[in-house]
């Protein structure tokens, strides 16, 4: 009973920290079908600016005050993603709106040279972040069972990001243009809607979520310039699988990656884990190819 | 509703905007599963149920269809375009092994001095001009041999001499088989003397000549009931 | 009127170009170093690769992250016959370090040379056929489909080095000494491996050609094109992305023996993710769609990586990223579109085709440049 309920709370848990991550893409690939290869750096960012605070709460500052480091660096963390965002949709991605795989190459190129101002800047090793004192220890439900609280933590803060970013898209005016933009474009422009705008900032936002995950990420375990190539290809999956342009597929996706993750893991050995898990989602895709692909329009291919 | 072809037939589908005339297509060429109801085909074969089989399936059977938007591949010179239309095995093996033979050659050949793009033959089909595009895809109909052949608007968007050269083309194409043609431009229809079909809604609303159609009152209610297809039908596109 | 290349006196010119070129790498180990003909004979192998991809995306509008797997797949085969024959009848020593008393079942074979050269194509094409199927069949295209093969990088980079016991863990496979009995290092030995090379880069690039010009080759470009409108003239585009990922696979793994031949070790990083993008890179850098593109591009890039990542490890990274950028947004047809556009008329073929085939496999691109009916 014990080891099945830790086991489920690792689930959970996993799954927070995908979703968090998939978040982003579930904007930047689901709604404007960009596929942004350099979303895992965008996580590096977020990573890297709590490590920055940190530091800087370290060193200047009374040593009292350093719990309260972790909202600033959540708020710097998306302040500064969403400024890079903001930057490389403006300088690259806007030419390549329509063209997927050239936006994939792309970016992956951006991601590329990112982490290796990262490496050049914070050096190729991890480094660690403490986490503030508030979240150490954990919620103990019975014997053998604890909930660390930065698991819980990282759970809200997931349930929040998706609180927000449902207001955001769905109840706000500056949401509303956004779906208009994204269903149909023309006619958006036509209304008098800046697309340009909607666009960059629509990927800033995913760009600064991503931020935030990545801050997150400093509350499990160390960080390093390829910190986000760990997890980017299993977003994507989560995207994949959820189907893409809602919300509430990408947090299925999610859930369902990172509980079978635990599962198979917890079953067999972690490499033949994931290779269950990805047997999985081809066999998953067999019976539900949809959200793939629906076309329906009077030209082909358009 | 209800819509049966005979042999060797032209048929127009009419009706005001979202009656389901370009469904009616997806449905019989496969795009489209319908929810209920049945496709059935004889061909060459027995009578088959269409609705059941995967479009290339439905393709080889002898099926054609034309999209309201040209759909050509820019990619390829209108000779290769051709060349992968024409009636063949299209199995992967085959493909890789085919020749093209001097009976091919002379089919294609004759096929574009027909569409009048010979001399075009070895530009890319993706630089030629809208008019051109859709008697290349034409061209590509022709070649591919199908027992019944599935057109979406197939002048839109036509200057009135392309509207001309495009009618004369369809006349060589009825001759040897059973053809849908769904068209807004009344004008064009009204040439080929041949039945009406009038969809409104999903719904079939009269069969009959153009001048049984015309005369029928609920066609008129229909198409006048809302002024902008009102329009569409007198100042045709 | 535009004027296509197939003039006659194009023609010759370009005939004598690639005689020229052949004749260039013919004649390599009389003018080369040793270091530097191995250096070569890694890039022609790589230029393998590189033919087989660019079948698969700049021909059939398919783009694999995948390669690498392909690659290491072909690779481990070579090595596995190797660490054999280094072992003598003995076990491989890292089994022994990993506590396996005896062979694998799955090892035992590839004591034979033939077979585990046969495998070394016949694995990856067969990895291809089973993932094709289950992914176009199901007209899962595009970039989920490119999503999909590099989830595949990932799952097997891990399973190669979680099954220690079997594949050498992450330091791979290494500590060959001989083929045929022959010392590996030995001068003629690497010369000969260097032709061998050079011939296998020829006959896939032969066979590459003969696909591309045939019609076969027509209707995978039809594909890329128009995947919806090749289907209903009547041909399954599946069976056919298929055919030409499993092609691609199999010359990835023809590739990945070759380059273990010349380098003496393989490993799970070289089938990781950053290998396999890699060699999308030398496709867009030499020019995607044209089969001397990804040769030229296979090779140069190689070349000028050895030169810069020796010197300089940090720039390279820099200059790796860079150049996936400028590919592809400034020069979508690679340095041979590049000497097309300078040679003025003559290019004959708008290398940019994404736009114009490309958005078949999405749903509504976000800006489309064109109208749509």
């Amino acid at each position: 009973m014990a080891l099945w309920l830790t086991q489920l709370f690792n689930g959970l848990s996993v799954s927070s920290i995908l979703l968090l991550i998939a978040l982003g893409l579930a904007i930047t690939f689901g709604l404007m079908r960009v596929i942004n290869m350099a979303h895992g750096e965008f996580i590096m960012i977020g990573a890297y600016s709590a490590y920055l605070v940190q530091k800087i709460f370290q060193s200047s500052l009374p040593q009292g005050w350093f719990d309260a480091y972790y909202p600033l660096a959540l708020l710097l963390a998306f302040a500064l993603a969403f400024a890079i965002g903001l930057l490389l949709e403006t300088a690259l991605i806007r030419f390549l709106y329509g063209r997927p795989l050239d936006s994939l190459l792309a970016t992956w190129g951006v991601g590329l040279v990112l982490q290796q101002l990262a490496r050049t800047i914070f050096g190729a090793p991890n480094v660690g972040v403490t986490s503030p004192s508030w979240l150490d220890g954990g919620l103990r439900i019975m014997t053998g069972v604890v909930f660390p609280y930065k698991r819980l933590f990282i759970l809200a803060l997931v349930a929040l990001v998706l609180l927000a970013m449902y207001l955001y898209i769905y109840r706000s005016d500056a949401g509303r243009r956004m779906r208009a933009v994204m269903q149909n474009r023309d006619m958006a422009a036509c209304l008098g809607i800046s697309t340009r705008r909607v666009d960059a900032v629509t990927f800033a936002i995913g760009s600064g979520i991503a931020g935030v995950a990545g801050c997150a990420l400093t509350l499990i375990g160390p960080i390093g310039p390829t910190i986000g190539t760990n997890y980017i290809v299993d977003a994507f999956m989560v995207v994949v699988l959820g189907g893409v342009g809602k919300l509430i597929g990408t947090a299925a996706g999610a859930l369902g990656i990172g509980m079978l993750n635990t599962l198979f893991e917890w079953g067999s050995t972690a490499s033949l884990g994931k290779v269950l898990v990805f047997l999985c989602i081809v066999a998953f895709l067999q019976w539900k190819p949809m959200g793939l692909f629906a076309v329906r329009s009077r030209s082909l291919d358009g | 509703m209800d819509l049966e072809l005979q042999p060797g037939e032209l048929r127009f589908l009419i009706g005001p905007n979202g009656a389901g005339k370009t469904t009616m297509l997806d449905v019989l060429c496969g795009k489209v599963k319908p929810s209920s109801g049945k496709v059935i085909f004889r061909g060459r074969a027995n009578a088959v149920d269409v609705s059941k089989r995967r479009e290339h399936e439905i393709a080889r059977l002898g099926i054609g269809r034309k999209f309201q938007t040209p759909s050509v591949f820019p990619g390829l010179t209108v000779d290769e375009n051709l060349e992968i239309a024409m009636s063949q095995n299209r199995g992967v093996w085959a493909v890789l092994r085919a020749k093209t033979s001097k009976f091919d050659r002379m089919r294609i050949e004759a096929n574009l001095e027909l569409i009048g793009l010979a001399d075009k033959k070895r530009l890319r089909a993706g630089l030629l001009s809208h008019g051109e595009k859709q008697w290349l895809e034409i061209g590509m109909l022709l070649l591919q041999e199908p027992e019944v052949l599935l057109l979406d608007e197939p002048v839109a968007g036509m200057t009135d001499r392309e509207t001309e050269k495009t009618g004369e083309l369809l006349r060589q194409i009825v001759r040897k088989r059973t053809v849908v043609v769904v068209e807004h431009d009344m004008e064009f229809v009204r040439r080929f003397a041949s039945r009406v079909t009038v969809m409104h809604e999903g719904k079939l609303l009269k069969e009959g000549t153009m001048e049984e159609v015309q005369r029928d009152e609920r066609v008129a209610e229909v198409y006048l009931g809302r002024r902008r297809d009102a329009d569409a039908v007198g100042s045709t596109a | 009127m535009p004027v296509s290349p197939t003039t006659t006196r194009g023609r010759l010119w370009l005939l004598a170009g690639y005689g020229a070129a052949l004749l260039l790498l013919l004649a390599a180990p009389l003018y080369l170093s040793d270091f530097r003909l191995n250096l070569l004979a890694k890039c022609l192998a790589f230029a393998i690769a590189a033919l087989g991809l660019d079948l698969l995306w700049g021909y059939t509008g398919i783009l694999s992250l995948g390669h690498g797997v392909f690659f290491g797949l072909g690779g481990y085969a070579m090595a596995m016959h190797l660490k054999l024959e280094a072992s003598g009848g003995k076990l491989p020593d890292f089994m022994g370090w990993t506590g396996v008393a005896k062979l694998p079942w799955f090892w035992e074979p590839f004591r034979s040379f033939a077979f585990a050269a046969a495998m070394g194509i016949v694995l990856p094409a067969l990895l291809a056929l089973f993932l094709g199927f289950f992914t176009f069949r199901n007209r899962i295209r595009g970039v989920y489909f490119t999503i999909l093969t590099q989830a595949l990088v990932i799952i097997v980079f891990t399973l190669f080095v979680g099954q220690q016991k079997y594949t050498g863990g992450t330091n791979g496979l290494t500590g060959f000494a001989t083929l045929f009995g022959e010392p590996l290092k030995s001068p003629g030995m690497k010369t000969a491996l260097y032709f061998a090379t050079v011939a296998g880069l020829l006959a896939a690039f032969l066979l590459c050609r003969y696909l591309v010009k045939s019609r076969l080759g027509k209707v995978l470009r039809a594909i890329r094109d128009g995947e919806n409108r090749v289907r209903f003239l009547g041909f399954d585009p599946s069976l056919y992305q298929m055919a030409a990922f499993a092609v691609s696979a199999a010359l990835a793994g023809l590739a990945g023996m070759f380059f273990v031949l010349h380098v003496g070790i393989i490993s799970p990083s070289a089938m990781a993710i950053v290998p396999s993008v890699e060699m999308v890179l030398w496709v867009a850098i030499g020019g995607r769609g044209t089969l001397i593109g990804a040769v030229v591009g296979a090779v140069v890039l190689n070349e000028a990586k050895s030169g810069l990542s020796e010197s300089f490890p940090d720039m390279w990274t820099f200059f790796l990223g860079g150049l996936f950028i400028v590919a592809t947004v400034f020069l979508p047809g690679g340095l041979v579109g590049l000497v097309r556009q300078l040679a003025g008329p003559f290019g004959r073929r708008n290398p940019s085709h994404e736009q114009l085939g490309e958005s078949s496999g999405e749903q509504q691109p976000v800006a489309p440049r064109e109208h749509s009916g």
